[in-house]
């Protein structure tokens, strides 16, 4: 049975062409705190998109309600073309199984080594592996974020950067068609957070993933971006290139940009 | 199937609330969302898929981390309370009641008791801090979003650890307890340790040992499950650690007392 749809629902990934996430009046609100109050967003296959706006505009809300961490109180959400509200669970964890979500804070497993944090999610979610794919997969992630040396070690033992990547590789590792990035480079050396930011543009152009990155860094959204979008009291204020809104007629906007 | 969605408690809703209202309301509604947890707990308990390799290395760690503990304390307290109940026994000249006396009041009552508080002092102060600061860090989160159902993964197998590993280690501590009294007759006297077993044995029954053994099942379960409880649905926030490690063993050893204490009325009911 869950094969069956994960099967039917990868074949439509691979057929999809046209948007891979939408989300249509969007809203959630905790108590009377009304965080998103109507966000349209959609993202297109192959597509990065920006998103910015103040601390705590809801942003990380955002991209929790897409993964079911945090629930929407109204709106639609369809991700490969599917409202996410007409599936039943199995589907559901079918489809999330393709979006990958790099927590601000990293979320490193601390009673885990640098190899069990890689593992958990391929043997949580890939369930028929076998050991020696799975080390192959793990040396594999290492390298593609530059980590290789620090295998066995803890994420005490890591520096910022460091348990940056190692999040960054955990949620690589199953090479999911979405990523959704909190923050990816924030309390990051201008030349780390560089570095970072190239590895998503590298992960975009190698796995075709469509991806939403939030971020305060604008040099990280200058590198990354195909589209940024700006959140401002619960909507979408502005959209557009970074060059179109760089020169945007609205202050507020271009003072993102400076 | 797994379920990605839990039943999360919005607390931080709740506790802008508590902080409010009176102390009365407050321990209401505690009670309530610990019995809703452990409801939750029990439905989510016989569901298949069972995370049997993290029961196992949670077994291991629970028992691992507190036996030496459990150990020392349980030398110690066979061994004072021999010395301290001697004289007593001595003014009604019933001194040779002294391994008898002892061994009951061990396997009944102090043998369990205090291996529990030490349990819940180590144990479930640990689990709270632990999924605590799991919590802060979004390490719950990650999990959800790697395809775990977490209560499962965490909760439950710590709190069935905790469940199985507790009685376990009262056998212990009640063994090492009697040695330590047998220690302590020898201090003043001159008793084999064949007598010595001789007479305990004489003296207890099956309804010393029957009860004392079973409540150890309960004393375990409220331990890991107040630890997890309080670990789960801590305050996002550092200082949220270091409260839910403390009140795990605040209110797992209030928790320990009481359940004795039921134990105790139920067991006399029976006898006599
Ligand atoms: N579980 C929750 N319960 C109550 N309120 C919440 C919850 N999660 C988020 N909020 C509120 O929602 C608002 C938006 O939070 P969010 O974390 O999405 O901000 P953000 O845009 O990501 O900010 P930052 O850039 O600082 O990360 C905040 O006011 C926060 O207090
Ligand atoms: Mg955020």
């Amino acid at each position: 049975m869950s094969t069956q749809v994960q099967k039917n629902i990868v074949s439509e990934i691979e057929d999809q062409t046209g948007p891979v996430l939408v989300m249509e009046h969007l809203k959630k609100s905790f108590g009377n705190n009304h965080v998103l109050r109507d966000i349209n967003l959609v993202i297109n296959k192959g597509e990065n998109v920006v998103v910015l706006g103040k601390s705590g505009t809801g942003k990380s809300v955002l991209i929790k309600c897409i993964v079911g961490l945090d629930e929407p109180d109204d709106g639609k959400l369809f991700i490969f073309g599917q409202d996410i509200s007409e599936l039943d669970e199995d589907e559901l964890i079918d489809i999330r199984r393709k979006i990958g979500f790099l927590f601000q804070s990293g979320a490193l497993y601390d009673s885990m080594t640098v190899r069990e944090n890689l593992e958990f999610p391929l043997r949580r979610q890939l369930h028929s592996i076998s050991k020696d794919e799975i080390f192959s997969l793990v040396k594999e992630a290492l390298k593609n974020v530059g980590l290789d040396e620090a295998i066995d070690k803890t994420p005490s033992e890591l520096s910022g950067g460091m348990r940056k990547r190692l999040g960054l590789a955990r949620t690589l590792i199953l090479k999911p068609s979405i990523m959704l990035y909190d923050e990816p480079t924030t309390g990051l050396d201008p030349i780390t957070s560089k570095e970072i930011s190239k590895l998503i543009l590298k992960v975009q152009e190698k796995y075709n993933t469509s991806s939403i990155i939030i971020t305060h860094d604008i040099d990280c959204a200058k590198i990354t971006a195909n589209r940024i979008i700006v959140i401002k009291e619960g909507i979408c204020a502005a959209e557009g290139t970074y060059s179109e809104l760089e020169k945007s007629e609205d202050p507020w906007i271009r003072s993102f940009f400076e | 199937m797994k379920k990605i969605t839990l039943p999360k408690l919005q607390n931080e809703n709740l506790d802008e609330e508590i902080v409010k209202d009176s102390v009365f309301k407050k321990f209401f509604l505690e009670v309530y969302s610990l019995t809703i947890f452990t409801l939750h707990f029990f439905r989510e308990v016989f569901k298949p898929p069972y995370e049997f390799n993290e029961l196992m290395k949670q077994t291991f760690l629970i028992g691992y981390k507190s036996f030496p503990l459990v150990i020392i304390t349980g030398f110690i307290i066979g061994l004072v309370l021999t010395i301290q109940s001697r004289p007593t026994l001595a003014n009604f000249g019933a001194e040779s009641w002294l391994p008898a006396m002892v061994a009951v009041s061990i396997i009944r009552e102090i043998g369990p008791v205090i291996t529990s508080l030490i349990f819940a002092g180590k144990v479930g102060s640990g689990i709270g801090a632990e999924l605590a600061s799991m919590n802060v860090t979004q390490q719950i989160d990650a999990m959800q979003v790697s395809d775990t159902n977490p209560f499962k993964y965490l909760v439950v197998t710590r709190v069935v650890a905790a469940t199985f590993m507790l009685p376990v280690l009262v056998v212990f501590a009640d063994m090492v307890g009697l040695l330590g009294s047998f220690v302590g007759v020898n201090l003043k006297g001159d008793v084999s340790l064949h007598l010595f077993f001789a007479q305990i044995f004489q003296s207890l029954d099956f309804n010393d040992l029957f009860p004392a053994f079973i409540k150890t099942f309960f004393f375990g379960f409220a331990i890991g499950l107040i630890g997890s409880y309080k670990g789960y649905y801590s305050n996002k926030g550092t200082e949220g650690v270091g409260k839910a490690a403390n009140s795990s063993v605040v209110f797992a050893s209030l928790m320990v007392f009481i359940i004795d204490m039921i134990a105790v009325q139920i067991t006399s009911l029976y006898q006599n």
